[in-house]
């Protein structure tokens, strides 16, 4: 952060998303003042939640990239654990999941080092290589493919893919901003979120044609269409002041966060579906587990951080 | 059990096992106001790993953990002084003897424990058996709570345990694991020969509305 932190805009869009956090909170006091039958502990819970989950990124932002990085580091061995507690796991695997846990060090620690190179091909090629090599030399060839494929794509969700998220404080760019890879990754944790709820938001009041009901029956092509529009208008208003990106750029972004973190989303349901589970777990009242609330962020910010990196970078 | 021993286990927990718990593996624990915060007391669990009787001790508030008394075998919790020690000084177990030759219950000092209003770990199971399955309940318990009536059992499915440290494997591999605590049981239904049974049933059906992934 600059010497002068009120010229900032990273301090200013924090100010905004606690602005919009009283705001919501005041929304569901007003509702439980306003309906006392009804029950909205769901909601304060997700409320609540919130506001530390907002906490918890203001003060990493804040603290700069070494706790960003140990912050995101933790945020993804708690998603891969969750990951690796909801999928059927063979005993004979112990040890090649306790090697996959080590991944996760040594890939913050690439993000870190700002070694995009190796951060970009570790866990792709390095990890792949070893642990397909562990799971064979515990010598059960029953399961191997469903046990190696499963590893690997719960470390491409979670470590690999939100990493990237922690990438963006230390992403050099061509033209730096005041803002700097704070602002580039509160715009992206911001937008996917905006538009997880614009989505629902769009589909409670417009939605009627379902998307792909048997994975998501709450998907609909008007809530779709209505968040992707919506962020995309937020993202160009705000890439001014969070990005180096251009007006144009800056719709561009709005638009890939939306698309992807739908995708995310459904990808994610699409997994719990097949486990026969509605959540990923229960760490986070009022939303579920660490993956129900991850779920748009892990495909939107590896392309996210491309797009960056490929324009700006 | 004396003082400095009773600081010697709160830091122990305190300061190892629950961080531990809590930040390498991650407890879910639904019915935590179930547990009983006076003895006399049984709690009942399935056992698959010894992290099964830190995960129980280590959801009773610190003040009450010195009246908290794992049952464990003697043969294996004492046999080098070093474990002894541990046992009895950081988990303040109940030793008693599997072999079954002496005259006397084997279950005795549980009985005594239970006199001084001590809050008891029983794992009916006996033993830590294939990770993730329930074996069926040793008689033991149902003649333990069929003598004394006036106190109180308390069932709990634990789950995951058993796939981060299994019987047989040192290294912990972290994951999620979830602890299901029941109400008190109500024993007032149950028939002379069925305690045993009805008390697995008790535990079992905690687990009933619950999706958990085993071993492949």
């Amino acid at each position: 952060m600059g010497d002068n932190i009120w010229q900032n805009p990273v301090v200013w869009g924090l100010g905004g998303i606690y602005g919009l956090l009283v705001v919501a909170a005041l929304v569901v006091c007003g509702l439980c003042k306003s309906y006392p039958e009804r029950n909205y502990s769901e909601l304060i819970d997700r409320t609540r939640t919130w506001a530390v989950i907002i906490t918890m990124v203001a003060i990493v932002t804040v603290m700069g990239t070494g706790a960003a990085v140990l912050f995101f580091g933790f945020i993804s061995f708690l998603a891969f654990k969750e990951f690796l507690s909801i999928i059927p796991t063979r005993q004979s695997d112990r040890r090649v999941l306790f090697f996959a846990y080590l991944v996760i060090p040594i890939q913050y620690w690439f993000v870190y080092d700002v070694w995009y190179g190796m951060f970009s091909i570790f866990i792709p090629v390095y990890a792949f290589v070893v642990l397909a090599f562990l799971h064979l030399l515990t010598g059960e060839t029953k399961g191997f493919i469903k046990a190696a494929g499963t590893l690997q794509w719960g470390l491409a969700l979670t470590v690999y893919n939100l990493s990237h998220i922690a990438y963006l404080l230390v992403l050099p760019l061509k033209d730096p901003v005041v803002a700097g890879g704070a602002g580039l990754m509160l715009f992206m944790l911001f937008l996917t979120q905006f538009n997880d709820v614009a989505q629902y938001v769009w589909g409670k009041m417009a939605g009627r044609r379902r998307i792909i009901p048997s994975v998501s029956p709450n998907k609909t092509w008007e809530g779709f269409i209505g968040g992707v529009i919506t962020t995309t208008l937020m993202a160009g208003f705000l890439a001014s002041y969070l990005t180096p990106f251009s007006m144009i750029h800056g719709f561009v972004a709005g638009a890939v966060i939306a698309i992807l973190g739908f995708i995310g989303d459904i990808t994610v349901s699409a997994v719990k579906r097949d486990l026969g589970i509605k959540d990923s777990g229960k760490s986070l009242p009022g939303h579920g587990g660490y993956l129900d609330r991850l779920d748009s962020l892990t495909l939107v910010a590896p392309v996210f951080l491309h797009f960056t990196r490929y324009f700006y970078g | 059990m004396g003082n400095c021993k009773r600081y010697v286990q709160v830091a122990f927990f305190l300061l190892i096992i629950r961080p531990v718990l809590m930040i390498i593996l991650g407890l879910r624990v639904l019915g935590r106001e179930n547990l009983p915060c006076h003895g006399p007391a049984i709690v009942i669990a399935n056992h698959n790993s010894h992290l099964d009787t830190l995960v129980l001790m280590s959801l009773f508030r610190l003040s009450d953990l010195h009246r908290v008394r794992p049952v464990a075998a003697a043969d294996y919790f004492l046999r080098t002084p070093l474990a002894s020690w541990l046992s009895h000084t950081l988990i303040n177990i109940i030793p008693i003897v599997r072999t079954g030759d002496s005259e006397d219950d084997p279950l005795c000092p549980v009985y005594e424990a239970l006199k001084r209003d001590e809050i008891i770990i029983f794992f009916p199971e006996g033993s830590r058996g294939v990770p993730e399955k329930i074996l069926p309940f040793r008689r033991g318990i149902g003649r333990l709570v069929q003598s004394c009536p006036a106190v109180e059992v308390f069932p709990v499915f634990m789950h995951g345990l058993g796939k981060a440290l299994p019987k047989g494997d040192p290294l912990l591999v972290p994951f999620f694991c979830d602890i299901i605590i029941g109400k008190a049981v109500d024993k007032t239904s149950y028939q002379d020969t069925d305690f045993t049974m009805k008390l697995e049933q008790q535990v079992k059906g905690l687990a009933a509305d619950h999706v958990f992934p085993g071993w492949e």
